[in-house]
């Protein structure tokens, strides 16, 4: 029987995702369009959007923007390599600061040093380099080397799209 | 109120996350303190401007499968083709040019880590060069946007 049930909310799982992963229509309620969509009401339609919030399949739901389109043309990935016994707080440290976007620890390879990677953002090139200046001060002595790479050009960017499941 | 002023408001107060409750742009307004013909007027400009990437749910990729930062160190005169080609693969969702000796950085997405590996091996295969594989190991932040302030 629960078989079923969680058989039957995967399948709107699956819809609610290829319906809205393109982004949603600009109609005054989008949410009773979705509701339409699934053939639900729109309390259920807003339980179910709540559901896979909670359990991290919606990491969020929200405006997006295009920052490259806002003028937001240089992006730089710092790259850091930091003492592995001070990452824990020193990861949390930078991941908290307003200007970066993502905040990973990777591991190191025999051709690669940097553990703590941190993408900045900025208007102009001097912008990421202060931001870049700001988390070398942060980081401290902790930290015995960094780069940062700068993006030359935007080759492919999709966001994840899923094929669709055949009904 | 100004559009591009009410633009900026709108996603430094919802691109991390928005009213989840019918009519929520009604909702929105209220808090931004403008009618909601406006917020619905600067969506539509926004969207046609292509400064609005979309509006709506943002899954979870690691969730779909496994997922790892890859970089290839090309040389100059290869580099757009071999962009091209690494382009050209569906598991592919980023791909950017980086000032480095490793100059073309990419996110690898697929079902699992197998088939990352199968296509690190087919990459390296096809290009004669090694990638650099880097998932993640810990997480600080996740892309949630960043702050763009006020000032145009």
């Amino acid at each position: 029987m629960s078989v079923c049930t969680s058989r039957s909310e995967d399948t709107l799982a699956q819809r609610l995702i290829e319906l809205t992963q393109a982004g949603l229509p600009l109609l005054d309620d989008p949410w009773a369009w979705l509701a339409e969509q699934l053939d639900l009401n729109i309390e259920s339609t807003l339980d179910l959007l709540k559901r896979l919030q909670a359990e991290g399949a919606i990491r969020r739901i929200a405006a997006v923007p295009n920052h490259y389109r806002l003028g937001y043309r240089y992006n730089g990935m710092t790259v850091w390599d930091v003492h592995d016994s001070d990452m824990p707080r020193l990861g949390a440290l930078i991941g908290a600061q307003p200007f970066v976007s993502h905040c990973y620890r990777r591991p190191r390879r025999t051709a690669w040093r940097y553990n703590l990677f941190a993408m900045v953002h900025g208007r102009s090139r001097e912008e990421i380099d202060s931001y870049r200046e700001h988390l070398r001060y942060l980081l401290g002595d902790a930290c015995t080397a960094d780069e940062m790479l700068v993006s030359s050009r935007i080759l492919k960017k999709t966001g994840l799209r899923l094929p669709p499941v055949p009904r | 109120m100004n559009l591009d002023l009410l633009s900026r408001q709108l996603i430094d107060r919802f691109q991390h996350g928005m009213p989840l409750c019918a009519e929520p742009y009604k909702e929105m307004a209220r808090i931004l303190g403008c009618r909601v013909a406006q917020v619905m007027a600067c969506l539509e400009e926004m969207d046609q401007a292509g400064t609005l990437s979309r509006i709506g749910p943002v899954f979870e990729h690691s969730r779909a499968g496994a997922s790892t930062l890859a970089a290839l160190a090309v040389p100059a005169e290869r580099l757009q083709q071999v962009a091209e080609h690494v382009s050209q693969y569906p598991e592919v969702n980023h791909n950017y040019a980086r000032e480095h000796f490793y100059n073309l950085w990419f996110v690898l997405t697929g079902p699992d880590r197998q088939h990352i590996e199968r296509v690190l091996e087919q990459l390296e295969k096809d290009t004669g060069l090694m990638p650099l594989d880097l998932p993640m190991l810990t997480a600080y932040r996740i892309d949630l946007g960043f702050a763009l302030g006020e000032n145009p």
